[in-house]
């Protein structure tokens, strides 16, 4: 109903001469652009970046002690639900670029979940809308322990440009117990990656 | 042809039903013209409107707080100001009226403007202003932070609130249901799979179909609105620039051009072409962002890596350049914070001769595989009867055969200085949508070299100097998504007054609800990323 014609349907090789006439030009046309697809990729080649270094002050702030916490109950994989609790979006295009081919966190077993029931971690943003208080509480309910919390951004650390109102209930500190802060406005993938690996403490 | 030929005809119309309207001063709000109507002339004027074709570009409401601001009207006690604004053919107008705070009631727009329905709602329930004969009594903004004999934007209702306690779930909205065999409901929301904002989604569903959806919004209620209250011009652009972070720029400019309107200050040249060139670049990186994204969602990952892949080699320039991956807080009022450099001057140019050249076969596949086609041609089709309706502007908009822009219809500088092309395609679907954004990318690029080409020389900032108590300006800036609409309105010592941003998502908003009518639920997804609607930018 809602789709052009279905092409693919057009017919198998073995049709007759007429309907190889239409078939094959759409035949080539997939084979060509599948070679424009190899052309660019193999062209692009890889852009992955070695992971930041891991001896800085900054993660020595992020703490031992937590570090120590997941290695012991987490083994080594991170599932991550995102929440925005209140966010202006920004906090959450510098996420969705850790999974960008250049920091691509999948390779250090960091990945993000649909459900806060399969998590490990809440990656929250914003200062805490008053209209999202009740939806973070719950999820945090929903998510199984051990779990921590971590709060990215300077919204979710601090308060921010918004702080307390009769709108926004401040840092998440104020809704949920947090275990991290990843401040900035927002925090570059490095930083969210530097908080992260630093959680983690990935031997390579 | 000389502009603004609609207006006559207009007054006549007005004149026509008996509705009185006297010209306020048009150096106000320039570039739009002034109108200042009585209260019950408001609905009518509004029909009439629509009958002539003109786009609703926003209501908002301005509580003057206590004491009487006018002279000359018979309100007694705290006046609400309500404002409206209309374009045709890049000309804009403003209506306005009063309406006394202890009565505040206007007749509705939204019978001839189905696209203002929640900006009056909005308006409803910040500053308690009524209006009649709206077809949905419903809140929209207010979930239950606040009661609802409360509106956070009058002065007597303190910023901190008047409940300390917990904020419970708003969960007796009563949402629009379809009865009938077969008929169920999908609950979406707010807390949504992905790295996305909050928002919620109610499908009624039959079977793949979708019957119906109804959004509800308002989960990242700020209370922008009131915060930016009592601020001083850079702490606004400030905030105007964490509305909606995507668009940063877009936002910062529009409220540091309402501000800069009402201050009567111009910003150097170089200073407006640099904000034009961090303003396409921003264009760039998000519609790079969302082709990628879009192809994603219908299971075609080469183009969302290398697109994910560009954009990010895009914001490593911004950061070295522009000191901010989004580029935020690049504006200051009356200029731009951060100059250029000889060598950022040319590694730009380096970057856009090889983005062009990345681009160009990248976009030939998205714009020709079978995979796509299939998936995004004929999916999500918004009529251009419907955008019309609703008003849409931008991508949106364009790919349904309304081809405005701010920047060439109502150009500010530097776009009166350099050609904007403007893409238009017809099918209103997904893939016209991409088509758009693909278009506007090569555009942009192009237009970039040109503002270098042109980059004048001299200042990059000038002082912003006081505006006067009661000043008020209106910014209009094509952001990525669309047009943005700012006002701004100043109180005594500089400070602002109500701060008021329109995105472009309260039309494509709507959009979304009609365009995804009739397809399957699983498409959902890449219907709503093609339309990309911001949610902090309309929740405020």
């Amino acid at each position: 109903m809602l789709f052009s014609e279905p092409r693919q349907a057009e017919g198998s090789w073995v049709s007759s001469p007429s309907r190889l006439a239409i078939t094959l030009p759409y035949y080539y046309e997939t084979r060509f652009s599948m070679f424009r697809i190899l052309k660019q990729s193999l062209r692009t080649g890889v852009v992955t970046e070695a992971a930041p270094s891991h001896n800085d002050a900054e993660l020595e702030r992020l703490g031992i002690e937590v570090r120590r916490h997941i290695d012991a109950r987490f083994g080594g994989s991170l599932a991550i639900r995102q929440v925005d609790a209140g966010s202006c979006n920004g906090c959450e295009l510098e996420i969705h670029a850790l999974n960008n081919p250049f920091y691509d966190v999948e390779r250090f077993g960091i990945h993000f979940v649909a459900s806060p029931r399969h998590a490990d971690v809440l990656l929250v943003t914003g200062p805490v809308s008053r209209h999202m208080e009740t939806a973070l509480r719950r999820t945090w309910r929903a998510t199984p322990s051990p779990k921590f919390v971590i709060a990215a951004g300077s919204c979710a650390c601090d308060g921010g440009e918004i702080g307390v109102s009769y709108a926004s209930c401040g840092t998440i500190e104020n809704v949920i117990p947090v275990d991290v802060k990843i401040p900035g406005c927002p925090p570059s993938p490095v930083d969210l990656l530097k908080g992260l690996l630093g959680a983690l403490e990935i031997d390579r | 042809m000389s502009r603004f030929d609609w207006l006559s005809e207009y007054l006549a119309r007005l004149e026509d039903d008996h509705l009185i309207a006297r010209h306020g001063d048009n150096r106000a709000l320039a570039p739009a013209h002034r109108l200042e109507l009585d209260a019950e002339d408001w609905g009518p004027a509004g029909r009439i409107a629509a009958a002539m074709g003109l786009r609703h570009a926003g209501v908002w409401a301005d509580p003057l707080g206590p004491g009487p601001m006018e002279s000359d009207t018979e309100i007694e006690g705290p006046a609400i100001r309500v404002q409206a604004c209309l374009e045709q053919g890049g000309d804009y107008l403003i209506l306005q009226t009063l309406v006394s705070q202890a009565r505040p009631v206007l007749g509705s727009h939204t019978p001839a403007y189905p696209g203002v329905d929640r900006l009056e709602r909005h308006a409803q329930d910040l500053t308690g202003v009524r209006f009649l004969r709206h077809p949905d009594e419903r809140r929209w903004t207010r979930h239950q932070a606040w009661s609802a004999d409360d509106y956070p934007l009058r002065a007597d209702f303190p910023i901190e609130g008047r409940s300390a306690g917990r904020t419970p779930a708003d969960v007796d909205y009563p949402f629009t249901r379809i009865q009938g065999s077969g008929v169920y409901e999908i609950p979406v929301g707010p807390v949504h799979a992905g790295i996305i904002e909050p928002g919620h989604f109610r499908f009624q569903a039959a079977g793949e179909d979708v019957l119906r959806l109804e959004e509800r919004l308002g989960y990242v209620h700020r209370g922008i609105e009131k915060i930016a209250v009592g601020r001083d011009p850079q702490g606004l652009i400030r905030l105007a620039g964490r509305v909606s972070g995507d668009s940063t720029v877009a936002y910062a400019w529009a409220a540091a051009q309402a501000m800069e309107r009402a201050a009567g200050c111009a910003p150097p040249p170089r200073a407006t072409s640099l904000r034009a060139l961090l303003a396409e670049r921003e264009r760039i990186a998000n519609h790079l962002g969302d082709i990628g994204a879009i192809c994603n969602d219908v299971g075609f990952a080469f183009a969302h890596v290398q697109c994910a892949r560009l954009r990010e080699q895009w914001q490593r320039r911004s950061a070295a350049l522009f000191g901010h991956r989004l580029m935020m807080d690049t504006l200051v009022p009356g200029g731009v914070a951060y100059g250029l450099s000889e060598t950022g001057f040319r590694e730009l140019r380096l970057d856009h001769a090889a983005l062009h050249k990345t681009i160009e076969p990248l976009f030939d596949v998205i714009d020709d595989h079978p995979s796509l086609d299939d998936r995004l041609i004929g999916t999500g089709i918004l009529a251009q009867a419907d955008a019309r309706a609703l008003g849409c502007t931008g991508y949106v908009g364009k790919a349904s055969g309304l081809d405005f822009d701010v920047r060439r219809d109502s150009p500010y500088a530097p776009y009166d200085q350099v050609r904007v092309e403007v893409p238009e395609e017809t099918a209103g679907d997904v893939a016209a949508r991409v088509r758009v954004r693909m278009k506007e990318v090569r555009a942009s690029l192009w237009m970039l070299d040109r503002l270098l080409d042109a980059l004048p020389e001299g200042e990059i900032a000038v002082p912003f100097p006081r505006p006067e108590e009661g000043a008020m300006g209106l910014g209009l800036i094509e952001g990525w998504r669309g047009e943005i609409l700012c006002f701004v309105r100043f109180a005594e010592e500089g400070r602002i007054a109500r701060y008021f941003p329109r995105d472009p998502s309260w039309f494509t908003w709507p959009a979304l609800e009609r365009l995804i009518h009739g397809n399957i639920v699983p498409d959902f997804p890449v219907c709503n990323k093609s339309v990309n609607g911001s949610y902090a930018g309309v929740d405020l």
